[in-house]
This record gives C-alpha cells, sequence and structure tokens, in this order.
C-alpha cells in the first residue's frame, strides 16, 4: 500500500494523529494515550496488517524522550513509524507487549537505558544493566561515569 | 499442567546455566526453573558483554564509529560493517562504484558462509559430537586465509567503509576464492554425512523448539529462524540492496518449525552464497573501489534506517542526524536480540537435554545481543 492510502486509513483510524513526511517510510505522531488503541488496531486492521515491529526504541532529545516503533506487514510489504513524545521527567507510556510479543524485550532494554516507564508491562525489570543499578539511566544524554567514559 | 508451567512451586529446581558455560557460546546466563527434567521456564539474563556500543557511537564520527560494529556480532563483521557504510551512504546521496558493490557482496556472502560453518561445527559439538568441528574449520581457515589477505585481519575486519571498501582487492583474491569453491564443491557432501543423514542428529533435533510462523513473526524472529517455520524474511530477496536484486539464489524455506528445519536452512543457505559468488567472481568490474566522500562526513538532519541479511538475521541501523559530524544517536536492531526472546517459548515445557539443540539453532552470538 502507498503512502497516501496508509494515511487515508490511519486518519479514519485516529484522526488526532499528525503526519510527517521526508524520511523513507510515512511517520505518525500520536499522543501516549492513543498509542495502545491505534497499535491494536494497525495489526488487526486486515487491510494494514502490521504484524511485525522490527525495531523499537527511544531518542533523548534533552528536553523531552520520543519512543520509535518501525513496523511492517509482512504480508503487504508498507511500513510505518510510530512516534510518541514523551514528558522527560515522568515518562509514562503503555506497553505493546500484548500486541507484538518482540516489545517486551526491547521495552525492558528502553527501560533500563532511557527510564521510560511502560504501564502494564508483564516483567518490567532491568535485562542488561546489573542487578542493583542505581543512578541514572545510561542512554540519556546528561549521563555522566567519569570512570569509564573517555570524551575524545 | 499448562497453567502450572511459568510458576515456581515446590519441588521446583532452579539451575543456572551460564554465564562460562560452553553450550551458551560466550557470557549469556539462562536461569532455569526445572520441575524434574521439564523446563518450566527459561529467563535470560544479560550484559556480561555489554560495551554500550550505542553510547560510544554518539561521540564517534561518521568514519570511526564502524569499525565499533564489527565488535558486535563478530561473525558478521563485514555485514555489520556493510549495514552501517550502506546508512551513511543514504544519508550523503552517495553512489557506490560498481566494483565495490560487487566486491562487498562477495565479501558478505563469503562472511555467511564462515559464520554457517562455525555455526555448524559449534551447534554438532553441542550435541556431543567433536568432529564435525574440525571439518567446518578446515574450510572456513581457508575462507578467514582469504579475507586476511585483502583486509589485514581475520575476524574483525573494518573493510567496508562509506563510499565503497577501504583498499583494492590483493591480486591472489579471485585465484584463491575459486579454489576455495572447488574445495568446498568437493567436501559438501561430508557434511551431509557426518550429521544431517545421521540418525542420532535428526532424533535430537526433529520435533524440538516448535517455533510456529505466527510466534516468529510477533517475537521479531528474522534470518533462518523464521525461515525455518515457513516465513519468508530473507532481506536480500524482499527488501534489496547493492547489487542482489540482480543476482540469481534461492530463499530457502523450510516447513518444520523445529530445530532439523532451521538447521537445513542454514545448510542450504551456504550453497546458494556459493552460488552468488560463483556468478560474481569473474564479473569483478573494473573501475574505482571507492567512491569520492569528503575527508569530514555531515550526515543531512533527519533519520535514516538500513536493514541488511547478517548471518543470523535482519541487522537494522538507525541513525539519526542533528546535521553534525557525530550521530545524535544510534540504535543497532540486532538479530540476536529478537531471537534471543523467543527462547522461553520454545523450551517451555521440553526437556533441559533439548536445551541445548535449541540454543543451537538459534545461532545466538552474545556480543551481537548485548551490544
Amino acid at each position: 500500500m502507498q503512502n497516501e492510502e496508509l494515511k487515508t486509513i490511519i486518519a479514519e483510524l485516529l484522526p488526532a494523529a499528525a503526519f510527517e513526511e521526508g524520511g523513507e517510510w510515512l511517520t505518525v505522531q500520536v499522543e501516549a494515550a492513543d498509542l495502545l488503541a491505534l497499535a491494536g488496531k494497525l495489526s488487526n486492521n486486515p487491510e494494514l496488517n502490521f504484524n511485525y515491529l522490527f525495531c523499537l526504541t527511544c531518542v533523548d532529545w534533552k528536553t523531552h524522550l520520543t519512543m520509535v516503533y518501525h513496523l511492517r506487514s509482512t504480508q503487504y510489504n508498507h511500513h510505518l513509524v510510530l512516534k510518541v513524545k514523551l514528558n522527560r521527567d515522568q515518562p509514562d507510556v503503555e506497553t505493546l507487549s500484548a500486541i507484538w510479543r518482540t516489545a517486551e524485550f526491547h521495552e525492558r532494554e528502553v527501560y533500563e537505558m532511557f527510564g521510560v516507564n511502560f504501564l502494564n508491562h508483564p516483567d518490567l525489570r532491568l535485562l542488561i544493566l546489573p542487578d542493583g543499578w542505581e543512578g541514572k539511566n545510561p542512554l540519556r544524554k546528561d549521563f555522566e561515569d567519569p570512570i569509564n567514559m573517555i570524551k575524545l | 499442567m499448562v497453567e502450572e508451567l511459568g510458576k515456581t512451586t515446590e519441588g521446583d529446581l532452579v539451575i543456572n546455566v551460564g554465564p562460562q558455560h560452553p553450550a551458551t557460546h560466550g557470557v549469556l546466563h539462562l536461569v532455569i526453573t526445572l520441575n524434574g527434567e521439564t523446563i518450566k521456564n527459561v529467563e535470560p539474563h544479560l550484559g556480561y558483554i555489554h560495551r554500550s556500543i550505542e553510547k560510544m557511537s554518539e561521540s564517534l564520527t561518521y568514519r570511526q564509529f564502524i569499525y565499533v560494529t564489527s565488535r558486535m556480532d563478530y561473525l558478521s563483521a563485514h555485514i555489520n560493517n556493510h549495514a552501517c557504510a550502506l546508512c551513511v551512504e543514504k544519508g550523503l546521496q552517495v553512489e557506490v562504484p560498481e566494483r565495490a558493490q560487487v566486491i562487498r557482496v562477495i565479501m558478505d556472502e563469503l562472511t555467511r558462509i564462515a559464520s554457517h560453518e562455525l555455526w555448524w561445527g559449534a551447534m554438532a559439538m553441542d550435541l556431543g559430537a567433536l568432529t564435525p568441528f574440525f571439518y567446518a574449520f578446515r574450510e572456513r581457515e581457508t575462507i578467514n586465509e582469504i579475507m586476511e589477505e585483502t583486509c589485514g585481519a581475520r575476524l574483525t575486519m573494518n573493510y567496508m567503509v562509506p563510499g565503497g571498501v577501504l583498499q583494492d582487492l590483493h591480486p591472489d583474491f579471485q585465484r584463491k576464492v575459486k579454489e576455495f569453491i572447488q574445495l568446498y564443491k568437493r567436501k559438501i557432501h561430508e557434511y551431509d554425512e557426518l550429521v544431517t543423514g545421521n540418525i542420532i542428529f535428526q532424533n535430537r533435533m526433529k520435533g524440538v523448539g516448535y517455533l510456529s510462523p505466527e510466534d516468529a513473526i510477533s517475537y521479531g524472529c528474522s534470518g533462518p529462524v523464521t525461515r525455518g517455520s515457513g516465513v519468508s524474511s530473507d532481506i536480500r530477496k524482499r527488501y534489496p540492496y547493492e547489487i542482489y536484486d540482480k543476482l540469481e539464489f534461492d530463499e530457502i524455506l523450510e516447513t518444520g518449525c523445529d530445530s532439523f528445519a532451521r538447521y537445513l536452512v542454514r545448510i542450504r543457505e551456504m550453497e546458494q552464497s556459493v552460488r552468488i559468488i560463483e556468478q560474481l567472481i569473474d564479473n569483478i568490474p573494473e573501475g574505482d573501489f571507492q567512491a569520492k566522500t569528503k575527508a569530514v562526513l555531515k550526515l543531512p538532519k533527519g533519520e535514516f534506517y538500513q536493514r541488511v541479511e547478517t548471518a543470523r538475521g535482519e541487522l537494522g541501523v538507525y541513525i539519526v542526524s542533528e546535521g553534525g559530524t557525530t550521530p545524535y544517536r544510534i540504535k543497532y536492531r540486532s538479530p540476536g536480540f529478537s531471537n534471543l526472546s523467543v527462547l522461553n517459548k520454545i523450551a517451555t515445557g521440553s526437556k533441559l537435554g533439548d536445551l541445548v539443540a535449541m540454543m543451537g539453532t538459534l545461532d545466538l552470538v552474545i556480543p551481537d545481543i548485548d551490544r
């Protein structure tokens, strides 16, 4: 399906969705509150069938965090990028692990690296960082580690 | 029975496999809950070789960060470098000379064979046979020597750079690759005789680690793991990069959904890689091996995503650029990370002895998972 058709369908599913152009794939900005409902529809809608979440990550923009979800349909080969802006001090967002199981692992990584709190996540614990890790989240831009980080 | 799985009750035994265990091929730590001999839960603990390559890359320039990626999936170093080089080229909109493209594809496919060889030997070793390991290394060493001549290194090649490849091919390259193909064709039947057709191996792999096509997609698996469940996922075929759309090769699909299906996919993939190399080795075009690029690379503001098919599956490189000389954020979508997440799903309910056969066919490389 082409970007224009995708746009039409998604605008029907969620009128508040804001589209971004210019990237390789169609990008949709949604509010954190709308994410779970939209994601469910994207995966269930037989015309869209976004069944493969191939990349889930977060970007720290210093003023806010942005969750980025890369989706594609293995059936139709179309792509979509979902973006959700989060408050840096209280980053709460619903988990998508019930829709795409791969999100469970990836969200645990984002949780420890960025401190994003995934609501209703089945198993939100540290995955890569050692047990008992205290302090800031390593992939945030204000993380400092004077011993191990060498600035070039 | 099914309701009880995943919950620890009295009489359960919790054992640790790893982080120092030969079957985990690196520092992977699995906490396994057992009821008798039956696995109730497998929980991977990661991070023993976490170097935060993503954070490191944020302070390295677009020429420098590629070198770090060789240390992720060290068995697919060429292909990791390739993904990064392609992603930077996408941002710079550089046209890569045809000679460089052909060289890159040949290197990728040699890497794929070498990686699958090691997997094959190590997998057989996990299941209790030492001999196949030496057979696999006989061919793998030949590839490593070819790589060493041209790239100067055997494992972390760092040969692919934005715009092309670092230096031209060694004069002996073509001859040695052809010799390797001859050797490989003479010897490949030994693999089948030793392991594939062996009834003991078949019994240990067939029906073990059932992964349904729906789960393979939902868990974000890629590479031979999905293709063993009959799901087409080869990036080279579906979203071609470089010259893959002009080459003749088959995407191997098996419908067994078990460890044996995943095993067969990898074995037959090696033959396809040889087929690709045969098409290219006599037809390397003359010309530049590197496009002219500026000494200091600056990507325009924006986001760039590039994926390639490594020996383990889909590797994605996601660069967020703010227009500077270093990436603002880099994410590596590593195939091993997603493939590992499915281990609990396929192992639950089976016997402890089968776990090694499942892990073997997931082809986990731990530095790739931890990054």
